[in-house]
Parts: structure tokens; sequence; C-alpha cells
């Protein structure tokens, strides 16, 4: 795909993020995706392109009063909307629509619309992983982490150190939920949730959405905001099943994904700016340090723990709080997304001065997907 | 108020064969005949080179602990926390998910690279699944 031909064109949140009781997942959609119009300045009979994840595209198409000529209802995941920019782009190059909505919404704390996870009793899933105990993310995100440690001389420390630096930039952030600043310790004293993990190192559970609106880099010229190009996109999957990833020292998804966009973009490390790994759990940025080719992954825990990542640093990393103190509805990455838009406009509350690339990494499932977007404000 | 049960698994076609040999007492892979490759889980085609001739053979059994998670909260139905959840490397290649047994369920006892060996729990008269405990010598 050519590079900066596509750009953001409308970016927004839900109006509440955190705990919403009053407002139903698909509501949630609306809610962002009327948002991000207002913010794009367009009408809802502008938008010729939706996607979504978890709910159907006609869903929340119909919802919103949509009329779309291209969809996507890719659903691989919390990445599942840098894969939506990333097929929205090229939809848009190729002529299939001219702007794409994307929305993401989730209930995840409140519980209200939402459809309860299942795994099928005759799925893989169901029949190799699932009779030993495992439940939920946090019983199945963290098992590579003792194999990655012992490879790699990662310490516990280090661990925990992710946690405390991304309290450090959700700490100026009004919308993060956790503000109040913490250290290793007590993050190494919170409640043991899966062994190496405590509480402090699992993302939080939160109700919330957003949307983002492309169009094409020509168009995006008239809008009101500083358009956002995208420069570069990479996706991958590789397995469902935890237990069955080539090697718990990377992961494939992302070392697919990632060098793809940074090819694309025509991009080398140190011309990133702003880095946003998406973190449902605190080894996913050491993991995403390594596979994405920004250092060896022996030196990812001493380069968070060091500071390299924290505010002033030379890597500003997950700069909203991340999942771990910002918010996490249950598929993160439409969040990570909205940061990255955030700072390449230079609106964001802790913004890096003079940002002008961003590589924004998401992850879907534990370790089943991935997709990568690098953004530009430059054209 | 009958227990909580633990998740049963629900055999397919394609894997049937695993699951009446866990209830012989046997741990069965399958082997590519035309490239070699040992694979997990079951499919009647090799996942490497896509051939369809495939034989399924009995596993050694014997593995090593590759990584878990000792989980605390929430614990499944069926399981009383902290209970560790691991990933077994089996020395034919494959990995699978299970349970470590006849060993306390802590980070010291829970020794990375541990050899490890295959045991069978049956769940009722359709399904036993297989479990590892750490090799005897």
């Amino acid at each position: 795909m050519r590079k900066n031909q596509v750009a953001v064109v409308g970016a927004a949140e839900t109006t509440e993020l955190g705990v919403i009781p009053n407002a139903s997942q698909l509501q949630l959609h609306a809610d962002a995706a009327l948002n991000a119009i207002a913010d794009a300045g367009l009408k809802l009979s502008d938008i010729d392109g939706f996607a979504t994840a978890v709910e159907t595209p006609q869903q929340v198409c119909h919802y919103l009063g949509i009329k779309p000529t291209w969809v996507d209802g890719t659903s691989v995941g919390g990445c599942s909307f840098m894969l939506h920019v990333r097929h929205a782009a090229a939809a848009i190059e190729a002529g299939l629509c001219k702007t794409v909505l994307i929305t993401h919404a989730e209930s995840g704390k409140s519980m209200i619309g939402k459809q309860p996870r299942f795994t099928a009793a005759d799925s893989l899933n169901g029949q190799f992983e699932a009779p030993y105990g495992v439940y939920g993310p946090p019983s199945m995100f963290p098992i590579p982490v003792l194999r990655f440690m012992k490879t790699y001389g990662i310490t516990h420390e280090q661990l925990a150190s992710v946690a405390v630096v991304q309290r450090e930039w959700a700490a100026k952030n009004p919308r993060a939920m956790m503000k109040d600043p913490i250290t290793v310790a007590d993050v190494l004293n919170s409640r043991m949730i899966a062994y190496p993990f405590r509480l402090l190192q699992c993302c939080l559970v939160t109700d919330g959405g957003g949307a983002l609106i492309l169009t094409s880099a020509d168009r995006a010229e008239d809008f009101p905001r500083k358009p956002v190009y995208i420069m570069g996109t990479g996706e991958s999957v590789e397995t469902p099943m935890v237990s069955q990833m080539e090697t718990f020292n990377s992961s494939r998804a992302f070392k697919t994904a990632g060098p793809l966009a940074f090819k694309e973009a025509g991009i080398a490390h140190k011309d990133v700016d702003h880095l946003m790994i998406y973190d449902a759990f605190a080894h996913l940025p050491l993991f995403g340090l390594g596979d994405l080719g920004f250092m060896p992954h022996e030196e990812t825990g001493k380069f968070i723990a060091d500071g390299n990542t924290r505010p002033g640093g030379k890597l500003p990393l997950n700069t909203n709080g991340g999942g771990l103190s910002y918010m996490h509805s249950g598929m993160y990455g439409m969040y990570a997304l909205q940061e990255s838009v955030r700072q390449m406009r230079g609106i964001a509350p802790a913004q890096v001065p003079n940002a002008k690339i961003s590589v924004c990494h998401g992850v879907g499932g534990m370790f089943a997907a991935s997709g990568t977007i690098v953004f530009t404000n430059e054209r | 108020m009958a227990e909580p049960q633990r998740a049963r698994p629900k055999p397919t076609p394609e894997t049937q064969h695993f699951w009446d040999g866990t209830k012989a007492g046997e741990l069965r892979l399958q082997r590519c005949d035309a490239c070699a490759h040992v694979y997990f889980p079951p499919r009647p085609f090799c996942p490497s080179c896509a051939s369809r001739k495939v034989s399924v053979f009995k596993a050694s059994g014997k593995g090593f602990l590759y990584s878990y998670v000792i989980n605390h909260r929430p614990a499944a139905p069926g399981f009383t926390p902290p209970y560790a959840i691991a990933v077994v490397e089996l020395d034919e290649g494959p990995r699978m998910m299970s349970n470590i047994i006849d060993c306390p369920q802590t980070p010291e006892a829970l020794e990375l690279d541990m050899k490890l060996e295959v045991a069978f729990q049956a769940l009722d008269d359709k399904i036993t699944l297989p479990v590892f405990r750490p090799a005897k010598g």
C-alpha cells in the first residue's frame, strides 16, 4: 500500500469512560460514532464505509442509520481496529468507498447489552485448554511470561516497573481511571491474580468506546482537524490457543505485523517519536519492543525499568496510561489508536513535543492476532 | 446443589482418536507420512506440508515444563485455587496445555524445564484428561 494516501479526519472516544451504567454497548458505539462525526464536521449520510468488531456491521449501521457500500467485520480481538484502519485505507485507495467510520464500544464493566463470551466444548480451545482451568484472560495471557523471563533474564521488578511508568503517564491524563502514583513495591505487594502477575500488572475492566473516520489524503486537507496520515500498516494472526504459539520467547503475529508496517512507512526505529504497545498485561510492552525490533528482548525489561519510556524519556510509550491505568473495556486497540491520533494532532493531555511519527501496535486474543499502524502528521 | 464441574471436552470426528487414546491410557499424537512432522492438536492433514497421509502413534508421554501460571482468581468451575495451568513440551516436539499433579502448586516446586511424565485423570466414563506429574528418577 502507498504511504500517506489516506488520513484520519475524525477521532473521538465516548463522552464518558470508566463505569457507564446508563448505556448499552450498542449505544456506546453510537455515542463514539456521533462524537467522531462531529469532530470531523460530517453528517451520518457522508459515511459510505463502515467497520466494527464483535458487534456486526449490520447491527451498528442499522442503529446509526448508515447505508454503507463497503463494510468490514473483521473481529480478531482487541487489535481488530488496527486491521480495520489497514483495510479501510486499502478500500479508500481502491475507490470502494470515500469516508469510512470505524467504531468500537464495550460495556466491559457494566455488561449491558453485551453477549457473554463462550467457549464451545467441541472447539479446539474447549477440548485442549478449557479443561485445565483457564478462566478469562488473566489465567491465559501471562502463561508465556515465566519462559520469557527465563530466556531473557527479565526480573519481576522490571515487569512491575511497566505498571509504575504507565501510572506516571496516567497521572497527566484527566480521563485516566487510575492516577495515583505507585511504586515497584506496591505492584509486587498487590493481590496475586495469576503468578507471576499481580493485580497492578493486569488491565482495568471498564466501559467505553471510540471511533475513527478515514478518508483520502487529498480530501483530508478540507477537514477542520489536522489530518493524521496512515504511513504504514501491518497485520497477522497466529493461533487462538496460547499453548500453541510457536514460542513463548516472542509473538509470531507481532513479528509479522510490526516489520510490515515499518517497511511500508519506510522508517527506521530511530524515527519513532511516540509509541503505543497494547498493554492488556505488563509483559506486552516487552514483547512489543523486542518483536518490533526496537532492541533485543534481553534489553526490554531494563529499558523500561531505567525510565526510557516514562515522561521525558527517549521513547515515550503508552502515553495515555495504557490498559493498565487509562482504561480497558476489553478490546483496548481503539484507545491506543485514539492516543496516537491525539499525539499526531498535538492535543494529547501528555503531549510529546514535536512528535511527527507515532507507531501504534495492537494485540488480539492471547497473542492470537496483531495489527500495527504507523501514523504521521506530515505528508 | 451439584458442585460446579470443570469444563468437559466434547470430541469431534477429527479428535476422537485422541480421546479414545487417553481413555485407553495412551497419549496419541500424529505424524505426517510425507514429511515426518509431528503435530498437535489433532487434524487429518499435516499443518506443515498439507499432506493428507498422516498416522496416529502412541507418544512417549515424556516432556518438560515449558511455562505456567499459578491461577489464584478468578478460579474456573471445578478448580480450587491456587492451581497451576501449565504448558508441557513433549519429547516428540508438540506442546500442550495441562495440569501438574503430585506436586505442590508453588513457584518453588514448579521449576521450568523440570522433567514430566503423562498421567491420566478420568472425568467421567467418556472423557479422560492427560495430565502430567514430575518424572520419577
